[in-house]
């Protein structure tokens, strides 16, 4: 069944290259939403409702872990499986985004193959 | 942190983003510490802001002629120009090299931020950083052209989190 998939990035490139991996690791892809920063990514989460939310962490307006906390305090969305993909790799990131409620953390640089491998099971 | 152990993140980061992300296996060039400001340059020019217990900047920088080169690799389409497409392809090619090198200093130096890119394209510009420190200068080989990543890095005057060591740009009217 194809899933709707938030991308939130500030750089049009990278969502550019996740919508691209995400094809290549056989993602059945529904619509695909994007957002530059997380206060744009709140804004088309009342628009569209989607099946998972890839997010950068550093990003203008609101941060990735901003926007994850916000995902995870509404009722109608704290349900949408959240992952990270940024370049953010330092542990307490990484902790500090898992103790909100992330399923998954990718770090950049990634190949088709590890975007595939965090989807496993939660897609 | 001594040059020797910048100058080996900075491949490290460089050589994984542009293998991961591009499929270009970089060739290495020279790398040394630069006291002196650097001489006017041209082409496109990445720079995020590092903080922490050690503070300071990174840069990348190349031709227009290699950023649509990469832009292309990284896009998987063709650049005319240098456009919005190829400054925003650049800082986040930037973001990722210097954001590695920043989760490799943190396992010495502990927690840092990452200022989010800026990207600057033109002609007979100037870089210097205000506290006029050294620069480890780390040049890469790549489809003819050379790439470089420049990093200065200073120990923090207080332990607080806060941007200390901008860099600092001109436009030479020549």
């Amino acid at each position: 069944m194809p899933v709707d998939v938030l991308i939130v990035d500030d750089s049009a490139a990278i969502r550019k290259i996740l919508q691209r991996v995400l094809v290549q690791a056989e993602v059945p892809l529904g619509q695909v939403v994007e957002a530059g920063d997380g206060v744009e990514a709140l804004a088309r989460l009342k628009e569209t409702k989607v099946g998972l939310i890839l997010s950068d962490i550093n990003m203008p307006n609101m941060d990735g872990l901003q926007l994850l906390n916000a995902v995870k305090a509404d009722d109608g969305l704290k349900s949408v499986p959240f992952i990270m993909v940024t370049t953010e790799g330092g542990t307490s990131k990484v902790m500090e985004a898992v103790n909100l409620g992330a399923v998954g953390y990718v770090k950049k640089p990634f190949t088709a193959e590890q975007i595939k491998e965090k989807l496993a099971g939660i897609i | 942190m001594t040059h020797e152990q910048l100058t080996q993140m900075i491949g490290t980061a460089t050589h994984d983003v542009f293998s991961t992300m591009l499929g270009i296996e970089l060739e290495d060039g020279e790398s040394y510490v630069d006291d002196a400001p650097p001489a006017p340059a041209e082409g496109v020019l990445a720079l995020v802001g590092l903080a922490g217990t050690w503070a300071g900047s990174g840069t990348v920088a190349c031709s227009a002629t290699l950023a649509r080169h990469i832009s292309g690799q990284l896009l998987m389409q063709e650049f005319q120009h240098v456009d919005e497409e190829v400054l925003d392809a650049m800082g986040e090619v930037c973001n990722m090299i210097l954001g590695n090198v920043k989760t490799l200093l943190e396992e010495h130096l502990g927690p840092m931020g990452l200022s989010i890119p800026t990207v600057i394209f033109g002609r007979n510009f100037t870089t210097r950083s205000v506290a006029k420190s050294q620069w480890s200068v780390v040049k890469f080989n790549c489809a003819g052209e050379v790439l470089e990543v420049h990093l200065c890095l200073v120990p923090s005057r207080e332990t607080s989190v806060t941007h200390r060591h901008p860099a600092v740009l001109s436009l030479n009217n020549s």
